[in-house]
């Protein structure tokens, strides 16, 4: 039987005629009530912002549910939210739950990204549960015919002041009613009522160390994903994909499939292929059955690997910004008593999600439901609506948790190709892509060529930096596009105009009085029905960005034989530029905290001794992303016999204003300076002239146990020069602490070897041969 | 297609299916449990492990009509409604970031505890170094297992207290 069981539970709800239900955390994140409402035809409108009661629901029973239109990609948002609401709202944490992300049952905020969950939507958050605050005193003021300021309120509970016998509970006021207070704002981001949300001062679960609400679900197995999904009917689709880039099909060859045991049908149109059996492990064996003639494509879609760096620098750009110019750096680098050159690659990375992409999709009564752990349910919802050309509100996305997600991932790609089958064969069906196929063909983060120049006046001091960062981004693809997934693209639909890509400059406080800065893209030679396709991966370009800008600032601080902290302290402090965000304060604070943590005593890189076969060395970074700084330290053993790269210990210091959950905060830095690890060391999409040749976790390796370090220092900073002010913001934590990671690696490396790393990732064989080249090895 | 009858978390289940079919989706598709997960198809990441006579078995690449063992996943870790210690050391160290391959490290770590009772540093990184995470949770998992070990001990001195709390 089904774990969801959802044809006794869908009759039982639609006897009590519950079709669409308020109570309860479990309701609309938990599938078997979408199921059942996927029985109804539609349509489904989006709820309307500008209604508290989209926002919050009050029970019989004294609790509270918040609806919020986010998705928690694993970083303990939803937990976040409610402590920010419960404060507002004055009641009880542990009476509120958290509904996340389902198009037709919460706003459209997004769903996630940016890492703007807590510093962007947080305030609407915030700012609607104190409007229910308001109107709920008022409902009682109205009641005991006492002025709201004769009230007190604490766990929703309010009584007179002057006669506490005088009491009322929120859900005897509003319980299992609707407010009907209607909210204002131009836009989501700007929803407020007339109540102001309370001074830091006077938060009480803010700041608390609360374990996250989703974790006992996910060590007890009751956790429901969005893989588990369970529909009457369904059938299970696995893809076939083109052998190599560009392939055109040229005929598929039914009768190698067609007597396989359940199955069902083969779907094909333009270069997309499926395979449709009644059960999973049909639909795997059949996908591997299944043949097709393909024809290659002329030219080559790309060029090797090896030689990507080569060709990225020769090709003509598609787009370039214009430079970012301070002072006079030509004249400045001229004039320079020491002139440092350097060139650094980054290779396209992958998300390549623990699961391999997946979803499941609906298509009973006309209308078209897709089960999705997408973090963009919403945008989902439009794309897929645009794709097959259904109306908008006959489309809805039920967010239901999956794997990883940092950005634009192949999930966006399932859920078109879910919905696009479900259409074709008037059946649920749920589609899972292979360990290859995510690892193959997923979206990734784009190659970089850096070439930067710096220039030291007779003190040492960095007086010029020339920058050129150039991308391979062109025809980046953004979020659920109906243009741009990946089986429009296999059924030859093109993009008028395909984005031009982004390439970025560093992200520094750093007082520099001669600066350029010039980024630009340019294009692989089949941007179009490629596995080497760009979307966003976790701060889409920052890792790379600060790989070599702060790798540079090193080299520079060698060159300059100072320490490579003082010399980036010494920038910071000298800043007396615009200073929005109070960031180059809190820079400081970050870079001095990090290094007291970390214990740092000051002295020039590299070391110079080199015996033994282990040689250790420390490196740090430091960088910021919107507000939120970021200062990270690295310490690592090279072996010089294997050339293995050990991150033995890390100090994070890390100010993103007011911290909401310290704990949950703890544990997304330690994940995310290990995610970057992972991309410093071993990461990289590799390929052959008309292939990616990454197939699976040993032919495309991630960091693992092994490679853990053994020390963690995390220290969470408010660097504001008025920490206690009652407004201090709370800004985006998570992607800022994958930017200065790699940088700080490469550092270290360089301090415990003198040799630097200009090229990620750091893999043994590559470290091994730079330092036999530089005559370290042993 | 064959009768095959497996024992998973106590209880027998018989299902027509053919024998080459790999455990995992009898176990998610016929059985029902929702533990054990499709990662890679090819017992290199760990999302699909469970407990056979204490060893952990990846079952994505087990055919089901070679088990005859019973057969623990996640979902029977926990006895007469009291989680198993591993499952509380974990709550307890907060180690999840999405979760999904915490099956794989939960299992696995378990089963290492099973040969390790209190492992050192190099058991744990040898132990587990199959089990793979792409949140990146490694460092809390060595944390989670050291934690376990003490909470496996101290329900073993004073069996009357095993399983109490960790439902934080």
């Amino acid at each position: 039987m089904s774990p969801f069981a959802p044809v006794s539970r869908r009759a039982f709800l639609a006897s009590s005629g519950m079709l669409v239900v308020t109570v309860g955390a479990a309701s609309m994140a938990d599938p078997f009530e979408a199921v059942v409402r996927a029985q109804a035809g539609g349509p489904y409108p989006d709820p309307d912002f500008r209604q508290l009661d989209s926002w919050i629901a009050i029970h019989e029973d004294n609790t509270a549910t918040f609806s919020v239109g986010k998705t928690d990609c694993g970083q303990g948002t939803g937990t976040a939210f409610r402590q920010m609401m419960s404060d507002e709202l004055d009641i009880a944490y542990d009476k509120t739950t958290c509904v996340m992300g389902s198009t037709d049952d919460t706003v459209d905020q997004g769903g996630s990204g940016g890492s703007d969950a807590i510093q962007t939507d947080g305030w609407p958050m915030r700012r609607v549960a104190a409007e229910a605050r308001r109107v709920l005193l008022e409902m009682a003021s109205a009641k005991f015919a006492v002025p709201v300021e004769a009230l007190a309120v604490s766990n929703a509970v309010i009584t007179v002041k002057a006669d506490p016998s005088k009491r009322v509970t929120y859900g005897a006021l509003v319980g299992g009613k609707k407010f009907h207070v209607a909210l204002t704002g131009a836009n989501i981001d700007a929803t407020t009522g007339v109540a102001k949300v309370k001074p830091v001062q006077a938060l009480h679960y803010v700041g608390q160390e609360l374990p996250r609400y989703d974790i006992p679900a996910k060590v007890t197995a009751t956790q429901k994903w969005a893989v588990d999904v369970k529909l009457p009917g369904m059938v299970h689709a696995r893809n076939v994909k083109p052998p190599v880039a560009g392939a055109t099909l040229v005929s598929i060859d039914q009768s190698s499939v067609r007597d396989l045991p359940g199955f069902v049908k083969v779907v094909s149109k333009g270069n997309y292929v499926a395979v449709v059996c009644e059960r999973e492990e049909q639909a795997v064996t059949a996908a591997r059955r299944l043949k097709c003639e393909w024809k290659k494509p002329d030219a080559a879609p790309f060029p090797k690997s090896d030689d990507l760096f080569t060709y990225m620098r020769g090709a003509t750009a598609t787009s370039a910004q214009r430079p970012i110019v301070h002072g006079d750096p030509d004249a400045a680098l001229k004039g320079a008593a020491k002139v440092v050159e350097a060139q650094y690659d980054m290779p396209f990375q992958g998300h390549t999600a623990f699961a391999p992409a997946h979803a499941t999709a609906d298509p009973s009564n006309g209308q078209m439901t897709i089960y999705s752990n997408d973090m963009k349910s919403y945008g989902m919802r439009n794309g897929v609506a645009e794709f097959l050309q259904m109306p908008r509100d006959n489309v809805r996305v039920v967010w239901v948790e999956g794997p990883q997600g940092y950005g634009r991932t192949a999930a966006d790609d399932a859920g078109f190709e879910a919905a696009y089958l479900a259409k074709e064969l008037g059946r649920p069906v749920r589609v899972q892509w292979m360990r290859d196929e995510e690892t193959g063909w997923d979206t990734k983060g784009p190659a970089f060529t850096f070439t930067m120049r710096g220039g030291l006046d007779g003190k040492g001091n960095l007086v010029a930096l020339d920058y050129e960062g150039r991308s391979a981004d062109y025809n980046h693809v953004g979020y659920n596009e109906a243009d741009t997934v990946l089986i429009a693209q296999l059924m030859g639909v093109r993009k008028a105009k395909p984005s031009p890509g982004s390439a970025g400059t560093p992200s520094d406080m750093y007082e520099i009085p001669h600066r350029r800065m010039v980024s630009d893209v340019v294009s692989l030679p089949m941007p179009f029905e490629t596995p080497v396709r760009t979307g966003n991966l976790r701060d889409p370009n920052g890792p790379q960005i600060t790989f070599a800008a702060e790798s540079f600032i090193d080299e520079m601080a060698a060159a300059a034989g100072a320490d490579p902290l003082e010399f980036r302290l010494r920038m910071l402090k000298a800043g007396t530029g615009d200073d929005s965000g109070l960031k180059r304060a809190r820079s400081i604070a970050c870079v001095e905290a990090a290094a007291k943590a970390y214990g740092w005593e000051p002295r020039p890189s590299p070391k110079r001794s080199h015996t033994g076969e282990i040689l250790t060395g420390r490196g740090m970074a430091y960088s910021f992303r919107n507000q939120t700084v970021v200062a990270e330290i690295a310490d690592v053993e090279v072996n010089r016999k294997t050339g293995r790269v050990w991150v033995k210990r890390l100090v994070c210091a890390h100010d993103c204003g007011l911290v909401i959950n310290p704990l949950g905060l703890h544990r997304v830095i330690e994940c995310g300076m290990l995610h970057s690890i992972s991309r410093a060391l071993y990461e990289e999409v590799q390929f052959d002239g008309e292939k990616t040749t990454g197939k699976d976790w040993v032919t495309h390796p991630s960091l693992r146990h092994a490679d853990t370090p053994e020390r963690i220092d995390i220290v969470i900073v408010n660097g504001d020069p008025n920490p206690n002010r009652p407004d201090l913001p709370h800004y985006g934590a998570g992607e800022t602490i994958c930017k200065p990671m790699i940088a700080a690696v490469a550092n270290a490396i360089f301090d415990a070897t003198g040799v630097r790393l200009r090229r990620v990732p750091f893999r043994a064989a590559r470290v091994l041969e730079a330092l036999k080249a530089a005559g370290v090895s042993a | 297609m064959s009768r095959i009858t497996l024992t998973v978390n106590g209880r027998a289940h018989t299902v027509d299916v053919e024998q080459s079919v790999p455990l995992l989706y009898v176990l998610r598709n016929d059985v029902g449990v929702q533990g054990p997960h499709f990662g890679c198809g090819l017992g290199q990441c760990g999302a699909c492990t469970v407990i056979i006579n204490g060893a952990a078995v990846r079952s994505c690449v087990t055919p089901c009509s070679s088990v005859k063992s019973e057969i623990t996943t996640l979902d029977g870790l926990a006895k007469n409604g009291q989680l198993h210690p591993v499952q509380r050391a974990w709550i307890e160290e907060q180690v999840p970031q999405c979760g999904f391959c915490q099956n794989g490290q939960i299992m696995t770590a378990t089963a290492l505890l099973n040969r390790h009772p209190n492992p050192t540093d190099a058991e744990i990184r040898e132990g587990m170094n199959g089990a793979l995470c792409r949140c990146m949770t490694y460092y809390r998992v060595h944390a989670a297992i050291k934690r376990a070990a003490v909470l496996l001990r101290a329900d073993a001195a004073t069996p009357e207290t095993a399983g109490k709390g960790g439902a934080a």
